[in-house]
């Protein structure tokens, strides 16, 4: 068999075109950008009035207040429950949900529009009618934060059967699978990465949906702390919640893009991500 | 045995062109057979139709009239007696090769160490037994239309249909395939018709060449070239080589076609 110098990556040991280097590495540009961000801050922060702004050092020691005091412990706590069971109904609603939209043209005729109107709709103007739907409890809490999550999840997914290439339907086709193999085995996990997308997008929606939640309904978890340090003018306590979810939503994120790479390591390799 | 026959094999689509739908005749009764063993190119000008006969011969879409038979029975949507190798690999990415192969044997039933030891022994028919934990996005394109002739061959198809199948590779990766190809063509007897545009490659590979114009058969073209086909390089060099050669390319630049 003729052996041919084959052009992958994995097997270029002759050195002659390194991959290009870069000569500062990623996180520490990210991290010397944060940094100047809180100096710059720190620096012209402190020539606010107090009530209408504040500045990295205040905003450290109110946290440390919240942290010792055990408040910013049990808010986190109140928030994270109705944010996790949102969230994960969410997804696991959201995309079958999808895949079925995406799959068949009857389901997609029929849910298609309401999916992409429930994706647009203002949600706050909906809570009153949540309230009284669930109450004022941890149940409308959830039932928000579903709602702000499902729509792109369900969309991202409904895309993504739609993109999956003709051309892996017509592999399936020719082994002679039947359409339930092709939908388990092909379309699904052509899918994925759309999937992904789509949970990912939704985790800044789901945090919006619990602040939202927790202004309009019973007063609570790290929205309580936001409201109640606002309406004494403690703006510095007012940053601590507000930091510390941006904190989790990044987080999340990152774990989330972890978990992509872990199930769909294809992805970035075909998008030539690095 | 893999005799595959298309006789009179018709296909028309409705297309919906600035509001009026028009009927376009891809194929017009086309009719002609591949014998058992035989290798056979399907060679015409771009839109002839013969992507279009070739997925009707997979069972990939319906013909509008006329029937595909193999072995005298017609056929109805794909089977395990025909496979296909896509002009891109088309492998599953997130498949590595060995899954890859195996997907095929899975859905015809196969299972554990038998599963496993027919793929390899088709991935190693075409050279990749050192690559089989790669994925489709870390070979490269010669080596994943490799596992993509290796995947069709693993079924044991009695007939195997190419659709352009080196065409999107570089003129060099072309050649040793072609070579690869015609190796495994001495070694497993396949029935084997192809697509292509490449008028050199149809007179290499080929015992006949089937020329389409507009749909329909314009000619059916013998290659006298003796096999085994070892150097191709002096065939290239041979008066056969170029009399054949220009022979079809005569009835590919031929005014009307002439019906059969």
């Amino acid at each position: 068999m003729v052996d041919l110098a084959d052009r992958s990556p994995a097997a270029n040991d002759t050195g002659d075109v390194a991959p290009a280097r870069r000569s500062v590495p990623r996180w520490a540009v990210t991290t010397a950008s944060i940094i100047v961000i809180i100096i710059l801050w720190e620096i012209f922060g402190r020539d606010i009035n107090p009530i209408f702004g504040s500045y990295p050092s205040a905003i450290f020691e109110a946290f440390l207040t919240l942290l010792y005091n055990g408040k910013l412990g049990a808010a986190l706590l109140q928030s994270v429950q109705p944010f996790v069971v949102g969230y994960c109904a969410a997804i696991v609603i959201g995309v079958p949900l999808g895949l079925v939209i995406g799959r068949f043209w009857v389901a997609e005729a029929a849910l298609g529009i309401l999916v992409t109107g429930g994706y647009a709709m203002p949600l706050v103007a909906l809570v009153p009618l949540l309230v009284l739907w669930f109450g004022l409890g941890f149940a409308v809490k959830a039932a928000v934060i579903f709602l702000m999550s499902v729509f792109p999840i369900c969309i991202n997914t409904w895309l993504g059967v739609k993109s999956v290439p003709k051309t892996l339907i017509d592999v399936g086709k020719s082994l002679v699978a039947p359409d339930s193999v092709i939908l388990r085995r092909i379309v699904l996990p052509a899918t994925l990465p759309y999937i992904m997308a789509g949970i990912k997008l939704a985790v800044g929606r789901a945090v919006v949906g619990m602040v939202i939640a927790e202004f309009f309904t019973s007063i609570s978890g790290l929205g309580a702390i936001i409201i109640n340090s606002a309406n004494n003018f403690d703006t510095a306590t007012m940053f601590v919640p507000i930091i510390v979810l941006m904190v989790l939503a990044v987080g999340l994120n990152a774990l989330l893009g972890w978990f992509e790479r872990v199930v769909a390591p294809w992805q970035d390799e075909i998008a030539g991500r690095n | 045995m893999g005799e595959v026959s298309l006789i009179d094999v018709s296909k028309r689509f409705a297309l919906r062109i600035d509001g009026n739908v028009q009927t376009v005749r891809a194929l017009e009764r086309l009719s002609f057979t591949v014998a058992d063993g035989e290798v056979v190119a399907l060679i015409g000008p771009s839109g002839c139709g013969k992507t279009t006969a070739l997925r009707i011969a997979m069972g990939l879409e319906t013909a509008t009239g006329g029937a595909v038979t193999v072995d005298g029975v017609a056929i109805k949507g794909c089977g395990y007696d025909r496979g296909i190798v896509f002009q891109h690999a088309e492998l599953l990415p997130w498949l590595n090769a060995l899954r890859n192969v195996e997907f095929g044997l899975e859905m015809k039933g196969m299972r554990g160490a038998e599963l496993h030891d027919t793929a390899m022994k088709y991935l190693t028919l075409v050279g990749l037994q050192d690559s089989v934990k790669r994925r489709p996005y870390q070979l490269s394109g010669g080596m994943q239309q490799r596992v993509g002739i290796a995947r069709a061959l693993a079924i044991d198809p009695k007939v195997l249909l190419m659709d352009e199948p080196f065409g999107a590779l570089d003129a060099q990766t072309r050649e040793a395939l072609q070579t690869e190809l015609l190796e495994i063509h001495a070694r497993t007897k396949k029935t084997i018709l192809f697509v292509t545009h490449d008028l050199d490659e149809a007179v290499l590979l080929a015992d006949r060449v089937v020329v389409m114009q507009h749909g329909r058969l314009q000619e059916i073209v013998d290659v006298p070239l003796p096999r085994p086909r070892d150097d191709l390089a002096k065939i290239r060099g041979s008066e056969e080589f170029s009399q054949t050669r220009y022979h079809i390319w005569r009835a590919l630049h031929a005014g009307a076609p002439t019906l059969h």
